[in-house]
């Protein structure tokens, strides 16, 4: 572990100010280290700060929307819903407050005032987040570089091959530490350009004053029940995409991945002075 | 210290000087334009003004959706409302030829008016959805007086800035600013699908808000205040609901 945080070091700080305080920390390993470790830059600093905040968002954005949920736990599908009207669908959950049929002999504490200000809240920043990215990576070549698959990746026999390497569940291999495979472009693109807006959309056309600006964006949904469904359903699309996507960093090499999110850096190769790490240091 | 801390201590210090003046610059002409609202304090105020400041911008004039007559609701749910109190059991006994609406304030001429006074004003129906912050909602025809013609009668200073209401219910009163007080869809709304407003619903007079939620649709109004400042209410967040933590604004 020492010789892995004097490769660190060495190759990402060139002021000897800097290093000589941090070497003096470590032990003699380190030339042994630096021959069998490279650390590379894997994200850059707009794509890690986005990458939180729009985490963060989205705690707060899921917390929030399951505790407005559950002040009406019921679906419907149209202009209209209500206690007194049929269901598409309902949650069987006991609900927040008293007047919904939920089968349930209890009421849940109510929580929407402050559920709705965080809710909303957290979705101007995310939003704004969303929008500085999405420009940025017009123009600093990340999305073509590393989020839209290259035509040859795109054939069926390189596609099935990844597919099948997941359900085999391999490991990923070394050069998945520096790019991205087709699966997960294709993830991340249907992430952004797809759900992304398909949520922020749906939330719109819940809002009685911006559907007054704009009434087609609910009434090509077909009605505000349906946008606040479908709404439901995309956040659901959300949450899938969050879940598979912890367990394949997890997988992936939780602290490696962690540290190229944080950091910015990855580390390849094996460090000669300690080959048992790599078993945690899998990249 | 050498000079590159030095300089980047200066460029920082400019920077925020510029930030923070900006941020003073957009905050009064924000303020100006009517776009902060009364519950802009605290953790959720940036959320909450950014919301209010682009519905603003966005729908100071738009109409909120009108529906066909078709489309209706056969069960408009009433929701829930506190047991009568005994005033509003004796004025129902009566059948509300004693209800009042007062209007005080920034007013040329502090009125109050009966039932019959308000329906002998033209009388306005829209066809429209009426959308709980829990998510359900129906669609029904009200009918009533637009809010801006009472305002006209009564004459409103041009300071007026919000209209503070009040229900018989205690405790239960909301504000709005002149754009939603002065918009077209803004009723005094005492008839519902072509009969008087039943009292589940808010009759005999409920306040009819078609771009917010149900919580500022307040039910059995009886008094109107028009201000140039919401400080003097309560708290002055401008209504129960924001003091109850619900935001003011709730046009989402």
């Amino acid at each position: 572990m020492p010789a892995e945080r004097a490769a660190w070091y060495h190759s990402r700080v060139s002021d000897s100010a800097y290093v000589a305080s941090g070497a003096s920390a470590v032990p003699a390993a380190v030339p042994t280290a630096i021959a069998t470790k490279t650390v590379t830059s894997r994200h850059s600093a707009l794509v890690r700060v986005t990458h939180w905040i729009t985490t963060l968002c989205f705690f707060a954005l899921l917390v929030t929307g399951a505790e407005i949920v559950i002040s009406h736990p019921r679906f419907y599908w149209g202009e209209t819903g209500n206690d007194l009207t049929p269901t598409l669908f309902k949650l069987p959950i006991p609900a927040s407050r008293r007047l919904v049929p939920t089968g349930y002999k209890y009421v849940l504490p109510d929580a929407n005032g402050w559920s709705r200000y965080l809710h909303f809240q957290a979705s101007w920043v995310v939003v704004l987040t969303g929008l500085l990215y999405a420009i940025s990576i017009l123009f600093s070549g990340h999305l073509r570089e590393n989020l839209l698959p290259g035509k040859a990746d795109l054939s069926w026999p390189a596609v099935s091959t990844v597919i099948s390497g997941h359900l085999r569940f391999k490991r990923p291999s070394e050069a998945e530490a520096w790019s991205y495979n087709v699966l997960q472009r294709l993830s991340y693109l249907f992430v952004i350009f797809v759900l992304f807006p398909l949520v922020i959309w749906t939330g719109l056309a819940m809002s009685p004053a911006f559907v007054s600006a704009v009434p087609a964006a609910v009434n090509v949904l077909g009605g505000q029940q349906s946008a606040r469904t479908l709404h439901f359903f995309v956040s659901l699309a959300l949450l899938l995409f969050l879940l598979v996507h912890v367990v394949m960093v997890w997988r992936a090499g939780f602290r490696s991945r962690m540290r190229a999110m944080i950091t910015g850096t990855i580390i390849t190769g094996r460090a000669g002075t300690n080959p048992a790490g790599s078993n945690t240091e899998r990249t | 210290m050498n000079k590159i801390s030095r300089r980047k201590l200066i460029t920082t210090g400019l920077a925020a000087a510029g930030g923070v003046a900006g941020l003073g610059v957009a905050a009064h002409i924000a303020q100006k334009y009517g776009l902060i609202p009364p519950d802009h304090g605290g953790i959720y105020g940036l959320g909450e003004t950014l919301t209010y400041a682009s519905q603003r911008l966005l729908t100071r004039h738009s109409l909120a959706r009108e529906f066909s007559k078709s489309q209706i609701s056969k069960r408009p749910f009433p929701n829930e409302v506190e047991p009568p109190t005994d005033e509003f059991k004796r004025l129902q006994a009566g059948g509300f030829a004693d209800w009042r609406l007062s209007v005080s304030g920034m007013v040329a001429r502090p009125a109050s008016f009966s039932l019959d006074q308000l329906k002998s004003y033209p009388a306005h129906t829209q066809v429209t959805m009426l959308q709980c912050e829990e998510g359900w909602s129906y669609i029904s025809e009200w009918i009533g007086v637009p809010l801006s013609h009472v305002l006209d009668v009564v004459g409103i200073f041009p300071q007026a800035r919000y209209v503070v209401y009040f229900s018989i219910e205690p405790d239960t009163w909301e504000s709005i600013d002149m754009a939603d007080a002065l918009h077209p869809q803004t009723f005094l709304t005492y008839g519902m699908n072509g009969a008087e407003l039943p009292v589940g619903h808010g009759g005999p007079l409920r306040l009819r808000l078609p771009r917010q939620v149900g919580y500022k649709n307040v039910k059995f109004l009886t008094h109107l205040t028009v201000t140039d400042n919401l400080k003097g209410f309560g708290k002055g967040l401008g209504g129960a609901s924001p003091e109850g933590g619900y935001a003011w604004y709730a046009g989402i």
